[in-house]
C-alpha cells in the first residue's frame, strides 16, 4: 500500500516513503515540516496551498503525492536565495501586502508560477490567475500594487 | 440624537456574551456534559457560570499589575513588552509595538513584543470591539512611560542631579549640561534599581503628547512581516510538537441531532490511531491527518444519530419574526398627520466570517497541566474554557497564541482547542486539530441574521417627527440613529435563533446601519430631495458631517449624482460606531444580461480622531470595505433540514481580485482627538451604499442584504 516518492524539495533530494494517496500538502507539512503551503479549503478554492512542481503552480491540498514522484518541487521556503528574497517577496514586502499573511505564500507562488509560464503577462492574464487566490483580509489593492512592482510593465 | 456612550466594560461584555461557548465537560459527572455542536442552540447548566466569570476576567481585562508585568528590560538591551492582545492581522502588533517604543524613546525595531501566551502576558482582555487601540494601546504607553520614568530615577540617583535636566532618548537616559548617559541595559543590570520594576503602573505617569509623537503616528511596518514572505512564520495550524498526532471530530450529520452509537473498534484497528467518545464527543488521532481521515471515515459509517426538526433558510425571517416580542410603534399614532410615511421591513442574511486559516490547535498534557496553542481572540477566555472541560485551576492552562490567518470576530471561543485536548488526553501524545473549511462553515459561529422593522414620518416642515427602528434578533450596535429626530424608539429584541450566532466585524451595526440608510434614502426620495442633502438637513454630529461632506465632495457627488445614465447608479451612506466616523459613496453599474451588480467605483471617508499608524489604517479600511462587498452582493449561508448547503468557497463566493472597486480611501486625521479603534466602522456603510445606487439606477428599492436583483 505504501509507496516510496523520490523527489527534489527546495533542491535537495527527499524521499518519502507513504500512501501514495496522501495530498502533497499533507506531505510537505507533516512528513519534511514545510509549513509555508498553508490549507485554507481542501478543493482548489483559495490556493493558499499553491507550491511549484516542475516551476508550474499547482493545488498541492488536491495533488496526490504520487503525482510528485520524480518531480522537482518549490515551495516559499525555497524561494529565497539564502538572506537574499525573491523579486516577489520584495515586492510584497516593500508594499505591506498582506495583513494576516495566511494567503501570502500562495500568492507569492502562484504569480512565480505565472512568469515562469509568462514572463511578460498582460494585465488580463494576471488577473484572472490571480483571481484564484482568495485573502479574506481582502488586501486586494496592495497585493495588487506589489504584483505592478514585481512584474515587468510592457504589455497592457 | 447621538447614542449614548457606552462605558469600556459593557462594550467588552457585550461582546463576551455574544458567542454560546462550546460547554464540554470531561470531568466525572458525564450527565452535565452537553454541547452546542450537536444541538445548535443548546448550553449545558454550567456555561451561564462560565461566562460570568470569564466575562469578569477575561474581557475588562485586568491588565498589568506591575511595570515589570508590562515591560521586562534585558541587561543585554533588550527590551520585552508583553500584551494580552492577538495580531491576527489587524496590526495590533506594529500599532502596540509603536506604543512601547513611543514611550520608552526608541526605534520600534527594538522592541520585542510578546504577546498572548496566558502564562506570560497581563490580562488585557478579548481583542475584539476596535478595543486595542483606545485601550490596549493607552495601557502599554502607561507602563512603558513607567519604565522610562524608572530609568529616569536611576540615572538622577547616580549623578545627584534634577529630573528636570535629563531627558529619555534613543533608549538612554540623558543628562542635558554633561551629556552623561545611561541605558536601559545599565538600569537592568543594577540589582537595586531594577526593583522598581515591581511597583504598579501610576496612573498619572506622564504620556507623550500627540503633537511630539515620533514613532506613533508613523507607518511602522508589522515587526514580523518578513517572516510573512519567507513562510517561516508558523501559524496556529503550523505549530508541532515532538511525536504529535492528527486529529479528527465526529461532526453530527445536522444541526440537532444527537449521537445514539457508534462503534469505534475499526478505528481502532487501524495502526496507529486512537479513537475515544466520551458521550457526544467522537474523535480519533493518527499519525497522519490522511490517516485519521480514513479512521474517522470508518466509524462514521457505523454512527446512528437521532434528529429533530430544524428551521431551514427559507423560512428564517418569518421564524425570526415569530420568535420575537416585537414592541408597537409608540408614536403609530402620529404618523397619520406625517407628509411622507416609511413603514419597511429589511433583511439581512447569516454570514460566515470565513477566516482564510480554520480553527486550528494544538494540545500537549504534561504533568497534568495542559498547553494549547491556538487561533483565538480570547486568549484567556479560551484559558477558562479549556480549565471547565477539564476540571482543572487556571494555573494549570497554558493558552498560547501565535499570530493567526485572521478572525473578524469570528475566533472568540476555543472548541478546536477543547477538542484537540481531549484528542490529546486520550492519545497520550500531543495532537494537532485542524478544522476542514467544511466543519469552519457549519460549526464556527455566524453572524445573526436580522429583520428590522423601520416607521417612521417626515412632517411638511421636512423635519423627521418619529423614528421607530426595531431590530430583531442581531443586535444593539448603531440601532439608534445618528439623525436629529423628534421622538424615537429604537430597540434591539432578541429572537430564537435556528444557527450558533455571535460576534462578527463592527456586530449589528452592518445590519442597522444598512436599513437606516436604506429608509433615510427612501424618505429623502419620497420628499424628492438629494440623497446629501437630505442627510445633511438632518444631521448635527460634526464628526459625521465631516466625513459625509470629504467623501462626497471627493467623488464628486454634486456632479455625478445627477447625470441619468442607463444601468448606472450613485449611492451614499454614512454612520458611526465605536467612536468612529464613516461614509462611502459607490457608484455601480448593472449587467442586465446576466443579473448582476458590479461595483465600479467606492470613495469612502473614515475618521478615528488620532491616527496611530496611517499605512495599517489604510489597509483596515480597504480590507473592509472590500470584505463588505461580500455581505452586501452575494455571501448568503443558505440551509434546509439542520445542514448548510453552500458550506464551501465554491458555493459561497467571498470576494475576490476581480471584485475590486476603483477605490478611493480618504482617512481624516484629528490628533486634537482620542483614538478609537478602526478594525470594524469602515465595513458598515458599504451595502448600503451599494443599495442605494441600485436604487438610483433601477427606480427598485432593495431591502434584504444581499442585495439581489429579482431575476
Amino acid at each position: 500500500m505504501e509507496k516510496t516518492i523520490t523527489f527534489t524539495v527546495n533542491g535537495q533530494p527527499r524521499t518519502v516513503t507513504t500512501d501514495p494517496e496522501r495530498p502533497l500538502l499533507d506531505v510537505l507539512r507533516e512528513d519534511l515540516q514545510l509549513t509555508g503551503a498553508k490549507y485554507g479549503c481542501g478543493e482548489g478554492q483559495c490556493r493558499a496551498c499553491t507550491v511549484l512542481v516542475g516551476g508550474k503552480s499547482v493545488v498541492s491540498c488536491m495533488t496526490p503525492v504520487a503525482d510528485a514522484d520524480n518531480q522537482t518541487i518549490l515551495t516559499i521556503e525555497g524561494l529565497a536565495k539564502g538572506d537574499k528574497l525573491y523579486p516577489i517577496q520584495e515586492a510584497f514586502l516593500a508594499e505591506g501586502a498582506f495583513q494576516c499573511g495566511y494567503c501570502t505564500p500562495g500568492m507569492i507562488l502562484g504569480l512565480a508560477g505565472l512568469l515562469n509560464e509568462q514572463p511578460r503577462p498582460t494585465e488580463t492574464e494576471l488577473l484572472s490567475r490571480m483571481n484564484k487566490h482568495l485573502c479574506r483580509c481582502c488586501s486586494y489593492p496592495k497585493i495588487l500594487a506589489a504584483i505592478r512592482r514585481a512584474v515587468p510593465q510592457e504589455k497592457k | 440624537m447621538m447614542e449614548p456612550m457606552e462605558t469600556n466594560e459593557n462594550v467588552e461584555l457585550a461582546y463576551a456574551k455574544m458567542v454560546k461557548r462550546a460547554s464540554y465537560d470531561f470531568g466525572l459527572k458525564r450527565r452535565s456534559f452537553m454541547q452546542f455542536l450537536g444541538t445548535g442552540l443548546l448550553i449545558a447548566g454550567a456555561a451561564p457560570g462560565l461566562a460570568q466569570r470569564s466575562g469578569k476576567r477575561g474581557f475588562g481585562g485586568s491588565g498589568a499589575r506591575t511595570i515589570g508585568a508590562r515591560v521586562h528590560l534585558g541587561t543585554d538591551g533588550s527590551i520585552t513588552v508583553m500584551v494580552g492582545k492577538v495580531e491576527g492581522g489587524q496590526g495590533a502588533r506594529a500599532e502596540l509595538t509603536q506604543a512601547a517604543a513611543e514611550e520608552l524613546r526608541v526605534a520600534a525595531d527594538r522592541i520585542q513584543l510578546l504577546m498572548a501566551d496566558t502564562s506570560l502576558v497581563p490580562e488585557d482582555g478579548i481583542t475584539a470591539g476596535s478595543g486595542t487601540s483606545p485601550r490596549t494601546v493607552p495601557s502599554v504607553r502607561q507602563g512603558a512611560a513607567a519604565a522610562r520614568q524608572l530609568l529616569i530615577d536611576f540615572a538622577c540617583k547616580r549623578w545627584g542631579v534634577e529630573a528636570s535636566t535629563c531627558e529619555v532618548r534613543d533608549g538612554k537616559a540623558i543628562h542635558g549640561t554633561t551629556k552623561r548617559s545611561v541605558t536601559y541595559a545599565e538600569f537592568a543590570g543594577d540589582e537595586e534599581a531594577v526593583k522598581g520594576l515591581q511597583q504598579g503602573i501610576p496612573s498619572d505617569v506622564t504620556l507623550t503628547p500627540v503633537k511630539e509623537w515620533k514613532v506613533l503616528g508613523t507607518p511602522v511596518p508589522r515587526p514580523n512581516r518578513r517572516d510573512i514572505v519567507t513562510g517561516a512564520h508558523k501559524y496556529p495550524s503550523d505549530i508541532a510538537r515532538p511525536g504529535m498526532l492528527y486529529g479528527k471530530v465526529l461532526r453530527p450529520p445536522s444541526y440537532g441531532a444527537k449521537l445514539t452509537s457508534v462503534d469505534l473498534s475499526p478505528a481502532k484497528a487501524m495502526k496507529g490511531v486512537t479513537a475515544v467518545r466520551d458521550e457526544q464527543f467522537v474523535g480519533v488521532a493518527a499519525p497522519t491527518l490522511f490517516l485519521a481521515e480514513k479512521a474517522l471515515a470508518v466509524i462514521a459509517k457505523t454512527a446512528q444519530w437521532d434528529s429533530s426538526p430544524q428551521i431551514s433558510s427559507k423560512d428564517l425571517f418569518e421564524h425570526l419574526k415569530q420568535h420575537a416580542s416585537v414592541p408597537a410603534n409608540p408614536f403609530a399614532g402620529e404618523l397619520p398627520q406625517a407628509k411622507h410615511v416609511l413603514r419597511q421591513t429589511y433583511h439581512v442574511a447569516y454570514v460566515q466570517h470565513a477566516p482564510l486559516e480554520p480553527r486550528a490547535a494544538v494540545a500537549e498534557w504534561n504533568d497534568g497541566k495542559l498547553t494549547v496553542w491556538t487561533g483565538t481572540q480570547n486568549p484567556f477566555g479560551c484559558r477558562s474554557e479549556l480549565a471547565r472541560a477539564f476540571h482543572l485551576t487556571d494555573e494549570k492552562v497554558r493558552v498560547v497564541v501565535p499570530d493567526f490567518g485572521a478572525g473578524f470576530g469570528g475566533k472568540h471561543s476555543g472548541e478546536a482547542g477543547v477538542e484537540a485536548a481531549r484528542l490529546a488526553q486520550a492519545a497520550s501524545h500531543p495532537v494537532c486539530l485542524r478544522w476542514t473549511r467544511e466543519e469552519e462553515f457549519t460549526w464556527a459561529y455566524f453572524r445573526p441574521a436580522a429583520v428590522i422593522e423601520v416607521e417612521a414620518g417626515l412632517n411638511d416642515k421636512g423635519e423627521l417627527g418619529s423614528w421607530h427602528f426595531i431590530n430583531i434578533n442581531s443586535g444593539a450596535s448603531a440601532v439608534e440613529t445618528p439623525y436629529r429626530v423628534g421622538k424615537h424608539h429604537c430597540l434591539y429584541v432578541a429572537s430564537s435563533p435556528p444557527l450558533r450566532h455571535g460576534s462578527y466585524r463592527a456586530l449589528a451595526s452592518t445590519a442597522n446601519t444598512f436599513a437606516r440608510e436604506s429608509a433615510m434614502d427612501e424618505l429623502a426620495a419620497a420628499a424628492a430631495i438629494d440623497p446629501l442633502e437630505f442627510r445633511l438637513a438632518h444631521l448635527d454630529n460634526d464628526r459625521l458631517r465631516a466625513v459625509l461632506e470629504l467623501a462626497t465632495r471627493k467623488f464628486k457627488w454634486k456632479e455625478r449624482a445627477g447625470k441619468k445614465t442607463p444601468n448606472v447608479g450613485f449611492g451614499l451612506a454614512c454612520g458611526t460606531e465605536k467612536g468612529s466616523y464613516v461614509a462611502a459613496c459607490a457608484e455601480i453599474e448593472i449587467d442586465p444580461a446576466q443579473n448582476k451588480i458590479m461595483v465600479r467605483h467606492v470613495c469612502e471617508a473614515f475618521e478615528c480622531g488620532a491616527i496611530l499608524n496611517p499605512d495599517n489604517l489604510r489597509k483596515q479600511v480597504q480590507g473592509a470595505i472590500i470584505m463588505g462587498l461580500g455581505p452586501a452582493l452575494r455571501e448568503e449561508m443558505r440551509f434546509e433540514n439542520g445542514q448548510m448547503l453552500n458550506a464551501s468557497f465554491r458555493k459561497y463566493q467571498v470576494p475576490r481580485f476581480d471584485d475590486v472597486p476603483e477605490l478611493d480611501v480618504h482617512l481624516l486625521d484629528r490628533p486634537d482627538l482620542p483614538f478609537a479603534g478602526a478594525g470594524e466602522t469602515p465595513i458598515i456603510a458599504i451595502a448600503p451604499a451599494i443599495g442605494n445606487a441600485v436604487f438610483q439606477a433601477t427606480g427598485t428599492r432593495l431591502r434584504s442584504m444581499p442585495i439581489l436583483l429579482k431575476s
